[in-house]
């Protein structure tokens, strides 16, 4: 009698691919309040710290093992405005293009916990916009260095590494920019069309104005901008 | 019955209320974007007055560690998340510190190796 009852609460788990994945989506958690979702983007987040934090080791390396002078980077990204230099000007309008588009971020996060459909909408709307502004002005950057004859081999200023770890920095970066922008809009746009509102699961909420993805979607935008703070007090500041 | 539950397991109603999400006021949010936008005009002061040595590079990362931390803190909600995810999230990338100066010793080796090998005239 009680081995049945004990076989009924606990049935056989399925074998193969089937219970691989039975397993990994059974209801155990070590992170309370804390959803599925919350707690995978926090891992792909420390997985791209680590990869960052190579790059930045990888320029530290070449900046610190080279005889040759580095490149100023206060007047490689100085620009020409009014008659004068001012310098890394460009680069100081990206890093408050950055922060804003984190506020706007937050802004929608909190709006999407009201429940508020329209503000959210428009908040990431604004988010990706911002995020777009960004990346249209690296691009202009990167442009405007090339012309100047910075290639990852060889630059005319000092040390040849200077164009190696600038693309490959920026442009990993520029790259989460720029999949941030999609998402946001993509995301955006169900938030609008009122999918998280539905009484039935949908894509990225549970229904019955569960917003977390919008939470998720934050967490993500404002790594970008914390990655972004430590490449300008490293590349651009040091 | 629902009643009889809610009495029962105050917890639970109020995680599923919640949605086990993060509401914080509207004012915090400004605060800290605030303090960004000082922070980041401070550090591009740093570079605007030429400010050179020791000075420089402390008051460089002084700005860096106080942004990180604001965002991670307030933006990124980690202030009001569970310890247990603060540690598994927060603390492995200080392991990259160790990965910093063992590869400092190895480039200044590189550097020494290149000024003794490849001394041009």
């Amino acid at each position: 009698m009680a081995d049945v009852t004990l076989k009924k609460t606990s049935p056989e788990p399925p074998e193969g691919l089937a219970g691989f994945v039975a397993d990994w989506s059974s209801d155990q958690r070590a992170f309370k309040q804390v959803s599925w979702g919350k707690a995978m983007m926090w891992i792909l987040l420390l997985s791209d710290t680590f990869i960052f934090g190579i790059f930045l080791v990888a320029y530290m390396v070449a900046r610190s093992s080279t005889p040759e002078t580095w490149p100023n980077a206060s007047e490689v990204f100085a620009l020409h405005i009014g008659g004068a230099d001012i310098p890394l000007i460009l680069i100081a309008i990206m890093t408050f293009v950055l922060i804003s588009s984190s506020g706007t971020m937050a802004m929608a996060v909190n709006s999407a916990y009201r429940r508020a459909r329209g503000p959210t909408a428009l908040l990431m709307l604004a988010t990706a916009l911002l995020g777009a502004c960004f990346v249209g002005m690296q691009a202009f950057e990167w442009s405007k260095l090339i012309a100047e004859g910075v290639r990852p081999w060889g630059n005319p200023w000092g040390a040849e590494q200077f164009g190696a770890s600038f693309f490959m920095i920026t442009g990993f970066h520029g790259t989460h920019v720029t999949i941030g922008v999609i998402f946001l809009l993509l995301v955006a746009h169900r938030v609008w069309r009122g999918d998280f509102d539905l009484d039935r699961r949908s894509w990225l909420s549970r229904g019955n104005g569960d917003y977390e993805s919008v939470e998720i979607m934050g967490l993500y935008w404002h790594f970008v901008d914390l990655v972004w703070v430590f490449i300008f007090a490293f590349f651009y500041l040091w | 019955m629902a009643q009889s539950s809610m009495d029962h397991h105050p917890q639970a109603t109020t995680a599923a209320d919640s949605h086990e999400g993060q509401q914080h006021p509207i004012r915090l949010y400004l605060l800290v974007w605030g303090l960004l936008f000082v922070l980041s005009a401070a550090s591009y002061l740093v570079d605007y007055m030429e400010l050179q040595g020791g000075l420089r590079w402390s008051l460089i990362l002084i700005f860096m560690m106080l942004k990180a931390g604001l965002i991670v803190a307030v933006f990124m909600h980690m202030a009001w998340e569970r310890l247990a995810l603060g540690y598994a999230i927060l603390l492995p990338p200080f392991i990259i510190l160790v990965f910093v100066v063992i590869m400092l010793l190895e480039s200044d080796y590189t550097l020494l190796t290149r000024l003794t090998e490849f001394a041009t005239q």
